[in-house]
C-alpha cells in the first residue's frame, strides 16, 4: 500500500512532445511507471518511443483507460490542460508546470470542486511511490521503498530529505511534492490525511516553508487526529519580510507567514521540528525509535 | 511587480474609480507647472513616489497652500532618502513626485483586494479605521476589519456589497458610491491580474464625495505575458540591480545582509541553505536559486552576481544533482571559477548522480576550493572560511 500512485497507475503525459515533457516521460518509463499515452493537440497518431500520442485527453482516456496525467504544458495553457484532464475524468492530475497566473488557478481550483479529480501542484516535482510508480521530475534512484511518507512544498529540499532517509536505510511509502504556488491542489492537510489512513505509512516528514498558513492548518489536524509521528522543517527562517524567495508562495507579508510562528504551531501539535535541514533523517529515525 | 501610486491611479481612472486630479513630476519645474495646471488657488499635495508604504510618516507627503510651498516641498522631497517601515533602514531615494489637488477630508476608510490562500479566492478587506497602518489595525483591533470572499464562478454579489457598506457605516449615496468602487476594483483586479489592489485611505470628503486618496497596485509576475503594456510601468530605479541582472539569466536572486554567498538549485533547498548557515553561526549574503539546469553559463552568471556584492567573504555552492549529473555540474563550476579568477574561499557540496566523479574533478582542478559531504559539513566549512562563528 501507499498513497495516490502505485502499480495500478496508468499515466498519460500532457505536453509529451515538448523538450521537458519528452525527457521526463522517458525517465518515468525507465523507472517503471506504466506510461500508456501522451497528448499533444495536432500530433495525434504519432508516438514517442512507442508511446501513442493523442489529440485530446478524452481520446487518450478512451483508448488507454488512463487514470493519471502528468502536465508539462507551458504556463499560459496549463490551466486549460488541468481542466481538460478533469473534464475527461482523470483521477489524479500532476501539474509540473511553473509560472501559471494566479487568477487562472483561482478558476481551476473552483472548477475542480465540481469534479472527482485530485490535483498535485502546480510548480511541483510530482509524486513517487518508490519501486512502483514515479510521476514527475525527481531523481528516482535516491528513493527506497519503505514506510515513511514525505510531503513538501519544495523540490530539491525533498530530495535532500529522501537522501538522508535512504542513507539511514529508512525507505519511503510515497513522496508528494505539493508545490510552491499560493493556489495549489492537494494541501499539507489533504496529504497528511491520506498518510494517516495508509497502513503502510508509519511516520511522516513534512517540509514547509514561509508564506501562507497551510502549515498552521496542518498542525491543528496533527494535534487532534494524527496517529503517526511527524517530523517537520520550515524553510526560510532567515528570510526577510516582503521578499519573495523563489517560490511565488514563499513570502512573508503583512506579518503573517513567518517561520517562527509555523515552528511554534508545529511544536505545539507534537511535531518533532528539525531546526537544521541536515538532521531530517536523524530526527525521523529518533521519532520511529530506530 | 510593484508600480507607483500615480501609475495605479491612472489605472483607476481607466476603470472610473474616482481619484483626485494629479500628474507626476520628475523635476521641481515640472512640479510647479503641474500644480498651476491643476488649480490657481490650491491647496496642492506633493507626494513622494517610491515603492513603499508609510511615506506620510517619513515626511514624503506634504500639503502646500501656496505655489511657493509647492516649490519648496518639491525641492526638499525630490532627491531625499525616504526611510519608512517598508524601505528598510537604508531607505529609498525619491526620484518622482505626484502633484495632486488637495481635498477636504471628512473621514478615512481602508479598502483592499488580495488573494486569500486558505480559500483560493479573492478576498475584500474593508475597514472604517482607514489612513492608518492596516497591519497595526489587524494586530490590535481585528474586529474592525470586515471581509467578503469573491467566488470566481458567481462573482461579487450585491448582497455582499450591501453587507460591507453597512459594516463600514455607509448609507444613501455614499453606500452607492462605495459599492460602485468595490465592483470596479474587483474587475480591475481580475482583468489586470493583480496580486494586490489597495486604497488607503478611501476618503469621504466634506462635500460628501467618495474618493481613492491613495492607490497601491501589485501585478502577478506570472501573468505579465498577458499585459505587455505593463512592462513600461516597471521602474528599474526601484529594483535591486543585481536582482534585475539575475532575472535576465532566469536566476532567482535576493540580496541579504550577510557575508556568505550562496548558490543553490531549487528555492526550497536555497532557503534551507541560508537557514543552515545561520544555524551554524554564519550569515548568508543572498538567496540564489540557479534552477533545474545548472549549466556552465548559468553558474558563471550566478558567480558574477554573488561576487558583485563586496560583503561576500566566502561562497557556498550546494547542488542536489538529481537529473543533472554531478560531473557536469562540477565542470561548470570549475570553468566558471577559472574564467572569473575566483579569489574568495569556495566550498562546494554536491550530491546526486556521479557524485564521486564530480568531487574528484573538483579536487583535481587545482582550484582553491573545499568539498563537503552533507549540508552540515558544508555550512561549517564555509562559516569557518568567512571568519568563523559570529
Amino acid at each position: 500500500m501507499s498513497i495516490l500512485v502505485g502499480k495500478n497507475t496508468r499515466l498519460i503525459v500532457q505536453g509529451i512532445t515538448g523538450q521537458a515533457g519528452a525527457f521526463h516521460t522517458k525517465q518515468c518509463k525507465e523507472y517503471g511507471t506504466n506510461v500508456v499515452g501522451g497528448v499533444t493537440p495536432g500530433k495525434g497518431g504519432e508516438n514517442l518511443d512507442g508511446i501513442p500520442i493523442f489529440n485530446s485527453v478524452w481520446d487518450a482516456v478512451d483508448k488507454t483507460k488512463a487514470n493519471a496525467t502528468m502536465i508539462y504544458v507551458p504556463a499560459p495553457y496549463a490551466a486549460d490542460a488541468i481542466i481538460e484532464a478533469a473534464d475527461a475524468g482523470i483521477e489524479l492530475i500532476v501539474c509540473i508546470t511553473e509560472g501559471i497566473p494566479v487568477m487562472d488557478m483561482v478558476g481551476v481550483k473552483q472548477y475542480l470542486k465540481t469534479t472527482k479529480s485530485l490535483l498535485i501542484g502546480p510548480n511541483c516535482p510530482g509524486v513517487i511511490t518508490p519501486g512502483e510508480c514515479k510521476i514527475g521530475i525527481m531523481p528516482g534512484y535516491i528513493h527506497k521503498p519503505g514506510k515513511v511518507g514525505v510531503v513538501s512544498r519544495s523540490g530539491t529540499l525533498t530530495y535532500e530529505a529522501v537522501h538522508q532517509l535512504s542513507q539511514r536505510g529508512i525507505g519511503q511509502s510515497t513522496c508528494v511534492g505539493i508545490g510552491g504556488d499560493p493556489v495549489q491542489g492537494l494541501s499539507f492537510l489533504d496529504v497528511l490525511k491520506l498518510f494517516n489512513s495508509d497502513p503502510n505509512t508509519e511516520g511522516v516528514i513534512m517540509l514547509g516553508e514561509i508564506g501562507g498558513s497551510a502549515e498552521e492548518t496542518a498542525a491543528e489536524y496533527i494535534k487532534s487526529e494524527m496517529k503517526k509521528p511527524v517530523v517537520g522543517f520550515i524553510g526560510g527562517q532567515t528570510a526577510p519580510e516582503g521578499k519573495r524567495m523563489g517560490h511565488a508562495g514563499a513570502i512573508i507579508s503583512g506579518g503573517s507567514g513567518k517561520a517562527a510562528d509555523k515552528i511554534k504551531a508545529l511544536e505545539k501539535a507534537g511535531v518533532s521540528v528539525s531546526m537544521s535541514p541536515a538532521t531530517l533523517g536523524e530526527t525521523m529515525a529518533k521519532a520511529l525509535g530506530k | 511587480m510593484k508600480i507607483h501610486e500615480y501609475q495605479a491611479k491612472e489605472l483607476f481612472r481607466k476603470y472610473q474609480i474616482p481619484v483626485p486630479n494629479g500628474k507626476p513630476a520628475f523635476t521641481v519645474d515640472e512640479a510647479i507647472a503641474n500644480a498651476k495646471s491643476l488649480s490657481s488657488t490650491g491647496p496642492w499635495v506633493v507626494k513622494a513616489q517610491i515603492h513603499a508604504g508609510g511615506r506620510g510618516k517619513g515626511g514624503g507627503v506634504k500639503v502646500a497652500k501656496t505655489m511657493d510651498e509647492v516649490k519648496s516641498y518639491a525641492q526638499s522631497i525630490l532627491g531625499m532618502t525616504l526611510v519608512t517601515h517598508q524601505t528598510g533602514p537604508e531607505g529609498k531615494v525619491v526620484k518622482r513626485l505626484l502633484i495632486e489637488d488637495g481635498c477636504n477630508i471628512a473621514s478615512e476608510y481602508y479598502l483592499a483586494v488580495t488573494l486569500d490562500r486558505t480559500t483560493s479566492q479573492l478576498v475584500i478587506m474593508a475597514s472604517p479605521a482607514g489612513g492608518m497602518d492596516i497591519e497595526h489595525v489587524a494586530a490590535t483591533t481585528p474586529e474592525k476589519i470586515f471581509k467578503e470572499w469573491v467566488n470566481p464562478i458567481t462573482g461579487l454579489r450585491d448582497f455582499q456589497c450591501r453587507n460591507l457598506s453597512a459594516k463600514m457605516g455607509f448609507a444613501g449615496p455614499q453606500a452607492k458610491a462605495f459599492t460602485d468602487i468595490l465592483k470596479k476594483l474587483i474587475r480591475l483586479f481580475a482583468e489586470s491580474d493583480c496580486s494586490l489592489a489597495e486604497i488607503n485611505p478611501l476618503t469621504v470628503t466634506k462635500e460628501g464625495n467618495v474618493l481613492a486618496l491613495d492607490a497601491k497596485v501589485d501585478f502577478d509576475e506570472n501573468a505579465l505575458f498577458r499585459h505587455p503594456s505593463f512592462m513600461e510601468l516597471r521602474d528599474h530605479n526601484e529594483e535591486d540591480p543585481s536582482e534585475t541582472q539575475a532575472k535576465k539569466f532566469d536566476l532567482s536572486y535576493i540580496s541579504l545582509d550577510g557575508n556568505i554567498g550562496c548558490m543553490v538549485n531549487g528555492a526550497g533547498l536555497a532557503m534551507a541553505t541560508m537557514d543552515i548557515i545561520k544555524y551554524e553561526g554564519g550569515s548568508p549574503a543572498n538567496f540564489l536559486d540557479v534552477g533545474g539546469g545548472a549549466t556552465q553559463e548559468k553558474v558563471t552568471e550566478a558567480f558574477k552576481i554573488i561576487l558583485s556584492d563586496k560583503k561576500v567573504k566566502a561562497v557556498l555552492v550546494n547542488i542536489f544533482g538529481g537529473i543533472m549529473k554531478c560531473d557536469v555540474i562540477a565542470n561548470g563550476i570549475i570553468a566558471a571559477a577559472k574564467q572569473l579568477n575566483l579569489t574568495v574561499p569556495l566550498v562546494v557540496r554536491l550530491e546526486g548522480t556521479n557524485v564521486d566523479l564530480g568531487k574528484k574533478l573538483l579536487n583535481e582542478s587545482g582550484l582553491k576550493l573545499e568539498t563537503a559531504t552533507g549540508m552540515k559539513e558544508a555550512a561549517q566549512k564555509v562559516v569557518a572560511a568567512a571568519g568563523g562563528r559570529k
